[in-house]
């Protein structure tokens, strides 16, 4: 009976098909496993004493909506320090439960029944179901391994219509760890600011790049006041569990993002936002230090993979590595169950992340040193044995 | 690169300059010619193995020594401290601000050991003015690293 009665909106949002997949990866002991996105590091420990501190001294109750006043500045500091970007923290800052909540936030701000959000792909899982949640029609363009996962503006100009409302970019990439520089931001900025939409541009990634510099977004001409940044802490500073991220944006639609905000949420976790404030004032040493540590992980994935004989793209952000896979004659999800049962290692078939993932896997170095070379040498087992029966 | 490779084998000394020239992206020459360099000019002194002993079966009694020395014309505490040194069961010497000179780390089977160490060894020589044992009693951290941790990797094995 109750099936009958729940909303068209959810029972639109297709049951994913790799579920299964996952839940027998999540239930076999023994796996080296390079399937899960977000660091293995835990959240460093100044943090977490300033958190503990926190606690002691009461600090239980509800923030401001928006959040501690004393957080809004430090990511108004942050932002301009990083990124070049000023907001204000009284009108254009808003705390919210992880990126995750942002985007949420921001799509049911915008969106009337029927709208369009081109969403890029392969990409994060939550924004197709979130667009469509929010009542609006995901519209999927496929990025290429030949352009290293780069969106270009002929690949984005054929689906912006008079109906698009939004476009949502994750850059660095989750799953594919592309990332844009300046100068394909550039390309695609010419073409989004002659429209009249928003980009949401999730940026939670931005601190984990590897020799080159994190650009947003929202920092080239023209863009400013059409783009909602949303970033927070869980990856560059391995805060997941906290639960904390941001948006920062134009003043109107900051303040409907509030307004759902404020109804649905009251407010970000305290603890965390005390615990994020000790980690915008004094975790840049430790994320640095995390950053050199993914770097060194990535090279080792990336030369592993080519040895191996695979294709594998140089992913310059985020903690993926995103192989082809296709050449063994099998599809993302074959290969991932195969290499699960014969070899015991978990990866996440590319159709997690979008059609256009099909024929690659993501695989995370959000792992000890030891498990990714373990993972590595059972992957050039798994690979040397089908290559031959191919 | 430098200070790269003696970070990364501070760490994990057992990796080959093959997997660290990966992880630095440069050649495997490079990285071993930089290490032996490092080994001739005394940078890199000795590979070591951390051993937790309360778990090998092996009974280890380790003590800190706080050492008070008359330092001598010419020489300071050196001469004193590397005549120190020079003892097998003398695992670490260095020269300390504050209340005392030197702090002596040693090792042996038993308290017995130690204490005989101490009384025939180490107070008798003519500079040492006084010693202070301290037992250690447990070792929580070492070598930046902390031998009993808690949990592993509590993760699940996918997590989009």
């Amino acid at each position: 009976m109750i099936n009958e009665l729940l909303s068209k909106r959810v029972q639109a949002i297709a049951p994913s098909g790799i579920r299964k997949f996952f839940d027998i990866a999540n239930q076999m002991e023994n796996v080296i496993s390079l399937g899960v996105g977000e660091p293995d590091f835990a959240t460093p420990w100044h943090i977490r004493d300033e958190a503990i501190y926190a606690l002691e001294k009461k600090r239980t109750a509800y923030t401001a909506n928006s959040g501690l006043w004393e957080l809004r500045q430090e990511i108004a500091r942050y932002l301009e320090r990083r990124f070049g970007l000023e907001y204000d923290p009284q009108d254009q800052i808003l705390v919210t439960i992880g990126g995750s909540e942002a985007i949420d936030l921001a799509l049911r701000a915008l969106i009337n029944p029927g709208d369009e959000v081109i969403v890029p792909e392969p990409t994060y899982v939550s924004y197709r179901p979130a667009v469509i949640m929010a009542g609006g029609v995901p519209v999927a363009v496929p990025t290429y391994e030949e352009r290293e996962f780069r969106l270009t503006a002929e690949d984005l100009l054929p689906h912006i219509t008079p109906r698009t409302k939004a476009v949502i970019l994750c850059y660095p990439n989750n799953p594919t760890g592309a990332v844009m520089e300046r100068q394909d931001l550039e390309r695609i900025a010419a073409v989004l600011s002659q429209h009249s939409l928003v980009v949401i541009t999730d940026e939670i990634y931005s601190e984990l790049v590897y020799g080159i510099e994190h650009v947003s977004m929202a920092s080239l001409p023209g863009m400013y006041e059409r783009t909602v940044v949303i970033n927070g802490f869980s990856k560059s500073f391995a805060m997941t569990g906290w639960r904390l991220g941001y948006a920062a944006g134009p003043r109107e639609l900051l303040q409907a993002m509030t307004k759902i905000h404020q109804y649905t949420i009251m407010c970000a976790p305290t603890v965390s936002q005390y615990a994020a404030v000790e980690a915008l004032r004094n975790g840049m040493p430790e994320v640095e230090r995390m950053v050199q540590e993914y770097n060194r992980r990535r090279r080792v994935m990336v030369h592993g993979f080519r040895s191996i004989g695979l294709s594998c793209f140089e992913p310059k952000g985020a903690f993926y590595v995103f192989p082809r896979i296709s050449d063994l004659g099998m599809t993302s999800e074959e290969f991932c169950t195969k290499l699960l049962m014969e070899e015991r290692v978990a990866v996440v078939p590319g159709t997690a992340f979008g059609e256009s993932g099909e024929g690659f896997v993501r695989c995370s170095y959000a792992y000890s040193l030891q498990s990714l070379q373990e993972a590595l040498r059972r992957i050039g087992r798994f690979v040397e044995r089908h290559a031959k029966q191919g | 690169m430098r200070q790269e490779i003696l970070q990364i084998l501070e760490a994990d000394s057992r990796l080959s300059a093959a997997q660290i020239a990966v992880m630095l992206d440069t050649t495997e020459e490079a990285v071993q010619q930089e290490i032996r360099r490092l080994e001739e000019e005394g940078v890199i002194v000795g590979y070591h193995t951390l051993i937790n002993w309360e778990k090998a079966d092996r009974d280890v009694v380790t003590a800190h020594i706080a050492v008070k020395v008359t330092p001598q014309r010419g020489s300071g505490f050196d001469q004193t401290a590397l005549r120190i040194a020079e003892f097998p069961e003398v695992q670490a010497v260095f020269l300390i601000s504050g209340d005392f000179d030197l702090m002596v780390l040693v090792e042996g089977a038993t308290i017995k050991d130690i204490a005989r160490f101490v009384s025939t060894k180490l107070a008798v020589m003519d500079t040492v003015v006084s010693c202070t044992t301290h037992f250690v009693l447990k070792k929580f951290k070492q070598n930046g690293r902390i031998y009993e941790r808690q949990n592993g990797d509590e993760r699940p094995n996918i997590l989009l």
